[in-house]
């Protein structure tokens, strides 16, 4: 483990939950998402389709901006990724503000398309890559979008499960609640639960996240970082550059 | 149609509703900085769907009054500084949207009709904060809410594209989001990169992507008009500019300053 960095065991744990799918959309600002995903489209053997929002080489769509939107309405999409400034235990997410709204004492970019993608994409796949207290929190301040939604809700769509710097969370749609899934190296169930503010399941015993294998590493830092790098310059600089050293 | 920078700018009143389209469609970014030079006050932006850095510098530069999104972000370089400010400072106020809900309601403008149903939105905080949207129970099914949204007519659609041809029609490519703020607005002002001799209409494979000057009401041509965020196809971002501006506006006293730079003594000069 000591060699991979918690990035790439990232990206091998969420490529693992991207097989057998047709297509996967990654959004903005989401460098480990979007290697996950053209790690998965690499070992599908090019079956999977990937679409990276901001990307010229890795975009399908040819209809403005609300192509996206109308083909994950239509059921064309099976996977997306969500982030949160704040996320609940009902998987409820913050993308909004903290400290009051509409006059907040901290301010995020807004909801994107969550508000609607989150209800529409069968396998949303929330990712934190700061967990702690102050994110994973009891409740948020603002639902920008919910996790769970009532029954006469149209929602072929929802949370599947959760990634952080620290493990993996299962998400149980019936009982609108995670569940622990898998640690990462170097992390236990008590230091997640030190770490969580929301309550959540947890097994007996709790598996270790599997570390990538050499063929997903050779992946990573081969095909899929030149392809990151196009998106997210800084990040496959950050990540990729360094990782031989690290 | 055709007139000087300035001349476009001056045509954008104080108090308009402008739609804006993100940083990786095509940005009037001279023009913005023309707005902000000339001191226009109480803009109300619209995202389409959302918006970069000139929705963080018109905010800054005290131009706006209103901002209806679905974000503001400079992406990779962070949180929009002067957006958080004025939200910190209640200096601006925020119809917060999700992305299709923008492009719906801009479509109902398109349409001309009153409103635009969508999925997703119930149960969030986003539909507490909006009165102006209503939930209603789909009139061809039973207990199934759909959220209304009024379609949204800008005054003006402002953007930055590669290329018009003498006639006004102005090629936007595969940036259809372009297409749709100026179909809803009621003038469209472009910045170009040039103007061509060629009809752009005469050429099919360029037709798919033209949109024609029936929608148009002013050009001006402005070479790199797009930087610092740069145009799809023609050149890139000048990504060193932009982290100046993400560390220069992460205080007052640095946004100022860089809009002296940037925007005062351009102006001036």
């Amino acid at each position: 483990m000591s060699d991979v960095r918690v990035e790439e065991l990232l990206i091998a744990a969420i490529a693992a939950r991207l097989q057998g799918l047709r297509h996967v959309a990654v959004g903005a600002s989401s460098p480990i998402p979007g290697a996950a995903a053209l790690l998965a489209r690499a070992l599908s053997g090019g079956r999977l389709r990937v679409s990276i929002l901001g990307s010229r080489t890795h975009t399908c769509f040819t209809d403005g901006g609300r192509e996206l939107f109308d083909c994950a309405a239509q059921g064309r999409m099976d996977a997306f990724f969500l982030g949160g400034a704040q996320i609940d235990g009902h998987a409820n997410i913050n993308l909004t503000a903290i400290g009051g709204y509409p006059r907040s004492r901290v301010r995020f970019p807004g909801a994107f398309g969550s508000s609607y993608l989150y209800f529409l994409v069968p396998n949303v796949f929330l990712f934190t890559l700061a967990h702690t207290p102050r994110v994973l929190v009891p409740k948020v301040d603002f639902i920008t979008s919910p996790g769970v939604s009532a029954p006469n809700v149209y929602r072929p769509g929802g949370p599947r499960a959760l990634f952080t710097n620290r493990c993996v969370f299962a998400f149980d749609r019936e009982l609108g609640r995670f569940a622990l899934d898998s640690v990462h190296p170097g992390e236990s169930a008590a230091s997640v639960r030190e770490n969580t503010g929301f309550a959540y399941r947890e097994p007996d015993t709790v598996p270790v996240t599997p570390t990538p294998g050499a063929r997903e590493l050779a992946l990573v830092r081969g095909p899929v970082a030149d392809a990151v790098a196009e998106v997210y310059p800084d990040f496959a600089a950050r990540v990729f550059s360094s990782a031989d050293a690290a | 149609m055709f007139c000087t920078l300035d001349e476009l700018v001056a045509r954008i009143p104080d108090g308009a509703s402008v739609a804006l389209p993100p940083d990786y469609s095509g940005c009037a970014m001279a023009a913005v900085r023309g707005l902000m030079a000339r001191r226009a006050r109480g803009l109300h932006l619209i995202g389409v769907p959302q918006m970069g850095f000139q929705g963080d510098m018109l905010i800054g530069a005290g131009c706006v009054d209103t901002v209806e999104t679905a974000a503001v972000t400079l992406g990779e370089f962070g949180l929009a500084p002067r957006f958080s400010a004025a939200v910190r400072g209640g200096d601006v106020r925020v119809l917060d949207a999700t992305c299709p809900a923008l492009h719906a309601a801009l479509q109902a403008a398109e349409k001309g009709i009153p409103f635009m149903p969508l999925r997703g939105i119930v149960g969030s905080d986003l539909l507490a904060a909006r009165p102006d949207w209503k939930v209603v129970d789909n009139p061809f099914g039973a207990d199934d809410p759909l959220v209304l949204l009024p379609a949204i007519q800008p005054d003006v659609a402002l953007f930055h594209a590669r290329v018009a041809d003498r006639e006004g029609n102005v090629w936007v490519g595969v940036r259809r989001e372009l297409m749709l703020a100026a179909h809803a607005a009621r003038d469209t002002f472009v910045t170009v990169e040039r103007i061509q001799d060629a009809r752009l209409l005469d050429d099919e494979a360029m037709a798919a992507g033209t949109l024609p000057a029936l929608y148009v009401s002013g050009i001006a041509e402005v070479p790199e008009g797009a930087w610092p965020v740069g145009l799809a196809g023609c050149y890139e971002a000048d990504r060193a500019a932009l982290r100046e501006y993400a560390e220069q506006a992460a205080t007052d006293e640095g946004f100022v300053e860089w809009m002296r730079h940037h925007v005062t003594e351009v102006a001036a000069a």
